[in-house]
C-alpha cells in the first residue's frame, strides 16, 4: 500500500500545531524569561541577566528546602502508593467471590479531581468535625484532637496521605493487569521445580512484572513531582512554608511574588531534574 | 479450616484496602446528606438521625453552582470533540503509515507529558491575553485538549493497531480512496476505542483545576475552581461544600467505572508487551 509522502504530515499537522503552540513555544518562552529580570509591575523593562536567576537559587534557602520537600513528597508519596497498590494487586489476583466488584470499586479515588481529594481529606482531618480525630479519640489513640493541617510537624504527612490515597489504585490496576499477563505455565514450571510460594514470587512474579513496575513508577513519579494542585488546595504550601514543594514554590514566586524571571528559572530546574530521570530510565530500558 | 484461612488471608485484607479507598469518599457523601444541625454538634455523630437533600438543593438554588456545572460541561464537551479531532488522524498515521521521523515524533508526543504546568502557564497566560482569549471557553477547551493529546494518541494508536491491516488492503483493492477507507472501515471499527478515549478526555477536562484557575475563572468558572473558592470563604460551610464535592465527583466516578476495562487495558497494553 503506497501513500503519498505528504499524507502522514497532513494527518499529524493539527496535533503537532497544537503541541508546538501550546507546549513547546511556552516552554521555550519560559526558558528565555528565566534569563531575564521580569517583574509584574514593569513588564516592558526586562533586563537580560544571564544566569543570575540560577545563581541566586544556590543562595536561596527556600529553594533547597523546597527541593528537599519535593524529594520527600515523591519518594514517600510514590513509594507508599506503590507498596499499597502492589499488595492490593496481589490480593485482587486471587480467587474469591466478590473479586469483580472489588476490582471495580478500588478505582474510585483515582477518578476524583484533585480539588475533591483535597476537600475529602481536609474534611477527614478537620480539627473539630473530622472523622480522623473523632475515631482517634474514641479508640484512645489520641489524647486531644490534633490540628493536622495547621501544624508543620503533621501537615506534610497529611498531604502525603492524600496523594497516596489518590494514586494507589493506579498501581493496583496496572500491576493487576501485569500479573494477569504472566503465563500460568511459568508458575506450573516453577512448582514442578519444587519452588515454594516465596521462590515463585521472586523468580516468576517479580521478573514478569518488572517492565510494568518500571513504567508505572516512572509515569507516577513524573506526575506526582509536577502536581501542585492537591497541596495548593489543602494547605497552600503552609503552615509557613512547611508543605511548599518545588513546583509550588515556582508557582507562588511567579504569581503571588510576581517575580516571573526567578519563578521561570525554578520551573526550568524542575523540568531538567525530571528530564534527567526520564533519560536515565530510557538509557536503562534500552540496554 | 481452609475457608477460614481464605477469609483471614484474602477477604479481610481486601475489605480493609477497599475501606481505605471508599470510606473517605463515602464520609463526604454522607456528610452532604446531613441536616444543618449536625454541623453544630460536638462531638461528631457518626451516623445522622435523618438524611436530607437540603444542602444539595441550597447549593443549586442559591449559589452559582448550576452555572459552574454548565461551564464545566461545555468545556469538557469541547475538549472531547477537539481532542478526538486532533488525535484520531495522528493515531491513524502512527499506526498505518511508515514515514521518516515516525519514531521521533511518537516520543515527542510523550515528552509533552513531562513539562510541569508551572513551566507553561505564564507564557500561555500572556499568549491568550494578547489574543483576548483569556477567560473564554475556547482557552480552556484548547488547553485541555492539547494536554491530554499524548495519552489520547497513545491509546488510539494501540486500538487502531488492533484492527487487522488486511481489512484496509481489501478495501483498497475494491477501489476505496484512503479517505473513504478511514471513514468507512477504520472509524467504525475504532468506535469502542474512540468512546474510551472520549471518556478519558471528558474526565481529564472535568477534573482539571490549575488551567481552569489561571486561564479563566471569572466569566467561565468551572466546578473545580468554584468549589475551591467556597473553601476559601471566611466561614466554611461544610454542608454546601460536601454537597458540591459529591456532585462534582459523580460524573467522573460513574464514567470511570463504565470505561475502566478499556482505559486500563490501553494504558497497560504498551507496558505489558514491552
Amino acid at each position: 500500500m503506497r501513500a503519498p509522502a505528504a499524507l502522514p504530515w497532513l494527518l499529524l499537522a493539527p496535533a503537532l500545531l497544537a503541541t508546538v503552540v501550546l507546549v513547546f513555544a511556552p516552554a521555550a518562552d519560559t526558558l528565555w524569561l528565566s534569563l531575564h529580570n521580569v517583574v509584574l509591575f514593569r513588564p516592558r523593562v526586562r533586563p537580560f541577566v544571564g544566569l543570575a536567576n540560577y545563581a541566586a537559587m544556590l543562595e536561596d534557602a527556600e529553594f533547597w528546602a523546597g527541593l528537599g520537600r519535593s524529594l520527600l513528597w515523591v519518594v514517600a508519596g510514590v513509594g507508599l502508593q506503590f507498596l499499597l497498590g502492589f499488595a492490593a494487586a496481589l490480593l485482587l489476583n486471587r480467587q474469591f467471590g466478590w473479586r469483580t466488584l472489588a476490582r471495580a470499586l478500588i478505582i474510585v479515588p483515582w477518578a476524583l479531581p484533585s480539588v475533591i481529594i483535597g476537600l475529602v481529606w481536609t474534611w477527614m482531618l478537620d480539627f473539630n468535625l473530622g472523622l480522623i480525630n473523632e475515631i482517634g479519640l474514641r479508640l484512645g489513640l489520641l489524647a486531644v484532637p490534633v490540628p493536622w493541617l495547621s501544624q508543620p510537624a503533621t501537615a506534610m504527612a497529611a498531604v502525603i496521605l492524600a496523594i497516596v490515597w489518590q494514586g494507589f489504585p493506579f498501581f493496583a490496576v496496572t500491576l493487576l493487569a501485569g500479573l494477569q499477563a504472566i503465563p500460568p505455565e511459568h508458575y506450573e514450571a516453577a512448582a514442578i521445580d519444587g519452588a515454594g510460594r516465596v521462590a515463585a514470587f521472586r523468580h516468576v512474579t517479580l521478573p514478569g512484572l518488572a517492565p510494568v513496575i518500571a513504567t508505572a513508577l516512572l509515569l507516577r513519579m513524573i506526575w506526582v513531582a509536577n502536581s501542585l494542585d492537591l497541596i495548593l488546595v489543602m494547605t497552600g504550601g503552609g503552615p509557613g512554608t512547611s508543605t511548599q514543594t518545588l513546583p509550588l514554590y515556582a508557582f507562588l514566586r511567579a504569581w503571588s511574588g510576581a517575580d516571573y524571571g526567578y519563578g521561570s528559572a525554578l520551573a526550568v530546574v524542575l523540568t531538567l531534574l525530571l528530564l534527567g530521570v526520564v533519560v536515565a530510565y530510557a538509557v536503562r530500558s534500552a540496554r | 479450616m481452609r475457608r477460614l484461612r481464605r477469609i483471614l488471608g484474602t477477604d479481610l485484607p481486601v475489605a480493609a484496602i477497599l475501606a481505605f479507598a471508599l470510606l473517605p469518599w463515602l464520609w463526604m457523601v454522607l456528610s452532604s446528606l446531613r441536616p444543618e444541625s449536625d454541623y453544630a454538634r460536638y462531638p461528631v455523630r457518626l451516623l445522622p438521625d435523618t438524611l436530607t437533600l437540603a444542602n444539595h438543593i441550597e447549593l443549586l438554588a442559591r449559589t452559582s453552582f448550576a452555572q459552574n456545572m454548565r461551564d464545566s460541561l461545555i468545556v469538557a464537551a469541547g475538549a472531547v470533540s477537539t481532542g478526538l479531532l486532533l488525535s484520531l488522524p495522528a493515531a491513524y498515521a502512527f499506526s498505518r503509515l511508515r514515514f521518516p521521523g515516525r519514531r521521533a515524533l511518537r516520543v515527542q508526543f510523550l515528552v509533552v507529558n513531562m513539562f510541569p504546568v508551572v513551566m507553561l502557564i505564564l507564557p500561555l497566560f500572556v499568549l491568550l491575553r494578547d489574543f483576548r482569549l483569556l477567560d473564554t471557553y475556547f482557552a480552556l477547551i484548547i488547553g485541555h485538549a492539547t494536554f491530554t493529546l499524548p495519552f489520547a494518541i497513545w491509546l488510539l494508536t494501540s486500538y487502531i493497531d488492533g484492527i487487522p491491516a488486511e481489512l484496509d488492503e481489501a478495501a483498497m483493492i475494491d477501489g476505496a480512496t484512503r479517505l473513504q477507507l478511514m471513514i468507512r472501515v477504520v472509524l467504525p471499527l475504532a468506535a469502542p476505542g474512540l468512546v474510551a478515549v472520549g471518556i478519558y478526555l471528558f474526565i481529564a477536562s472535568w477534573n482539571e483545576y490549575l488551567f481552569a484557575l489561571m486561564l479563566a475563572g471569572r466569566n467561565v468558572r468551572t466546578v473545580t475552581v468554584a468549589l475551591q473558592s467556597f473553601i476559601g470563604e471566611n466561614q466554611v460551610h461544610w454542608g454546601l461544600l460536601t454537597a458540591g464535592g459529591t456532585l462534582v465527583a459523580l460524573p467522573a466516578v460513574v464514567l470511570f467505572l463504565f470505561a475502566q476495562k478499556r482505559l486500563v487495558g490501553g494504558l497497560t497494553g504498551g507496558a505489558v508487551k514491552g
